[in-house]
């Protein structure tokens, strides 16, 4: 093979890729909108409620997270001489699972009462489950950044490095051409994973009866579907997805990372790439988050010059979002409405 | 298999709609339940399915009970999982799920995937219409598809009583004809039918008992060649003359005089 790289590599002039940090920064910030995104469709799809808590969920399953993998080391504390990756993957376990009862236990107490309401109605009342528990969760967290314990560290994989050839694992002195976090790498997987289950999910039996129960809660019940049972599994998924997505928004690229008090505020960034995506199409949400999360990339790394400044890259998505709504109102998957002509 | 004694219904605590009405359907019969628009037709249908809470609907007296059971205050699901199965009125498929997916939540009450399956392909056998667009997206579908894929999706449940709210509402007399059809064909296989219709003509014909019902209350009862024999049904809700020529408009006035059952 005699690729320009490799030539590069050997004559040690490596220069890094702006392009490629571009890229890796995308998928990135991609992965975590579409996360984002995600959990907020499975709400809308299931329940035809607008989940303004969705951020604030985020940032309380980070810290649920944060909890588990650092701050009391459960269950690690218990497995000592075990891997370190696998106490972590459990200690995410076990948060991941208090976060979907804590997303049921919200649905019993603040939503359920609000079956058969006006949708704008219960949208409002998500609005303030979002302050509790933002709130909350901020006084938790404290002033501090709470890091999330994971294993994978500032580890990169190196592409085109200067002594460690097309690919491999890249220190942190080394020169290369581009460097993919192994978060990154983790996030992709885990992203892939998670939009497969999801898609997988809607075609059971538990998910068509959530999409049914969406449409036509009555007709839904006469079917012999309990809304409350389907309202209660929505909302268990959706905190576990708003979870992973604090996970990923803690995690890269907001180095240091760590779950804090800006972690909520964040999330919300993910909206224009659910309103891009269409509100309940789990594609649209995927394409969506990518599609800003890239812009954004993009953005931030060449459009800095003059008055434009370096902040402009979390102008970008709004931008995007409105020109794409200009043509597409429903979004870029979203359902229109049926009417029969 | 289905009797309702002297059921009262009141609707946000003042509204009384149902006035102590008894039915019963015998197990393996057609009957119908015949009424004009706020007789108290559907409010009898989601009384007997559970329906009533979300329409801020109480029963404040009598007794529902199927084969024996008192199923008053059950939950909607656990009388579907018993063997109630209702069609809606006005049709009410999933508009955004497809023809496949409307049946396959017509059955979230069955986990057993073989007897999914022989009620699916009992449904399409029987309404090789909806075989044709399985794919189709619900809400596209035609008046009389949609109705099918209501029955259809009624049958995946596997009922033992299945209930249908007008289901020849908005649709061409020969499609009217056809769900007819449908209801016998239904009813040979062993499942008793309550059929609420405002067509008289239709539900009488292949009822083997008729009930009428006005301002919540039963007025008439019956066998069905009697009820069509009647007077005032012919008059009130098949439309004839007492001299069994059709009304014309300018006769309108006559449907104020009193109904001979009132007085």
């Amino acid at each position: 093979m005699t690729s320009g790289l490799l030539i590069l590599a050997q004559e040690s002039t490596v220069v890094p890729s702006e392009f490629g940090r571009m890229v890796v920064n995308g998928i990135s910030l991609g992965a975590i909108y579409a996360i984002l995104a995600l959990g907020f469709v499975i709400i809308f799809k299931a329940t035809q409620v607008l989940n303004f808590a969705h951020g604030a969920l985020s940032a309380m399953g980070a810290f649920l997270i944060a909890s588990f993998a650092t701050i009391i080391n459960v269950p690690g504390r218990w497995m000592e001489g075990s891997p370190v990756w696998l106490q972590w993957v459990l200690s995410v376990v076990f948060a991941l699972v208090l976060a979907a009862l804590i997303g049921m236990a919200l649905e019993r107490m603040f939503l359920r009462p609000m079956i058969g309401e006006a949708l704008f109605a219960v949208a409002i009342v998500t609005l303030g489950i979002d302050i509790i528990v933002r709130t909350i969760t901020n006084d938790f967290i404290g002033q501090t950044s709470r890091p999330m314990g994971d294993p994978f560290g500032l580890k990169t994989v190196g592409l085109g490095c200067a002594n460690g050839g097309f690919i491999g694992e890249a220190d942190l002195v080394e020169l290369c051409t581009v460097r993919i976090p192994w978060t990154t790498v983790f996030q992709m997987i885990l992203t892939i994973a998670l939009v497969a289950g999801v898609a997988m999910f809607f075609r059971s039996r538990t998910g068509i009866a959530m999409r049914a129960t969406a449409w036509d809660q009555e007709v839904a019940r006469a079917q012999g579907i309990s809304v409350g049972r389907i309202f209660a599994t929505a909302w268990a998924i959706g905190a576990v997805m708003a979870a992973i997505g604090g996970l990923f928004i803690s995690m890269f690229p907001r180095r240091p990372g760590g779950v804090d008090t800006f972690t909520a505020f964040f999330a919300f960034r993910a909206f224009p790439a659910i309103i891009l995506g269409g509100l309940d199409s789990i594609l649209g949400a995927i394409v969506g988050g990518f599609a800003i999360g890239f812009a954004e990339s993009a953005a931030s790394t060449y459009l800095t010059f003059g008055f434009l400044g370096t902040g402009f890259g979390g102008v970008v998505p709004y931008i995007v979002m409105l020109l794409v709504l200009l043509i597409r109102p429903y979004g870029l998957f979203g359902t229109e409405e049926i009417r029969r002509v | 298999m289905l009797a309702v004694e002297n059921l009262e219904v009141v609707y946000n605590d003042v509204v009384l709609v149902l006035r102590g009405i008894s039915i019963e359907v015998p197990d393996g019969k057609i009957v119908a339940l015949l009424g004009a628009n706020g007789a108290g037709k559907t409010t009898t249908l989601r009384a007997i399915t559970g329906l009533l809470d979300i329409h801020e609907g109480d029963v404040t007296k009598g007794e529902i009970r199927l084969e024996g059971v008192d199923i008053t205050d059950e939950l909607p699901s656990k009388r579907v999982r018993r063997g109630i199965s209702q069609v809606m009125e006005g049709r009410r498929v999933f508009a955004e799920l497809t023809v496949d997916d409307n049946l396959r939540a017509g059955a979230y009450i069955n986990r057993n995937a073989s007897k999914v399956k022989a009620s699916y392909d009992r449904v399409m056998t029987m309404f090789p219409r909806l075989a044709e667009r399985k794919t189709a997206t619900a809400g596209y579908l035609s008046g009389g598809e949609q109705q099918m894929l209501a029955i259809g999706r009624a049958l995946m449940q596997d009922p033992k009583l299945l209930i249908l709210d007008e289901p020849s509402l908005g649709l061409a007399p020969f499609l009217v004809q056809e769900v007819r059809d449908v209801i016998v064909d239904i009813n040979s296989q062993g499942v008793s039918v309550l059929l609420i219709e405002q067509n008289a003509n239709m539900a009488l014909t292949i009822a083997d008992h008729g009930y009428i019902m006005e301002n919540g209350k039963m007025v008439m009862d019956g066998d069905p060649t009697k009820l069509l024999k009647d007077e005032d049904v012919k008059e009130f809700y098949l439309g004839y003359h007492t001299t069994g020529e059709q009304k014309s408009f300018r006769d309108v006035k006559h449907y104020k005089r009193r109904k001979r059952w009132l007085s």
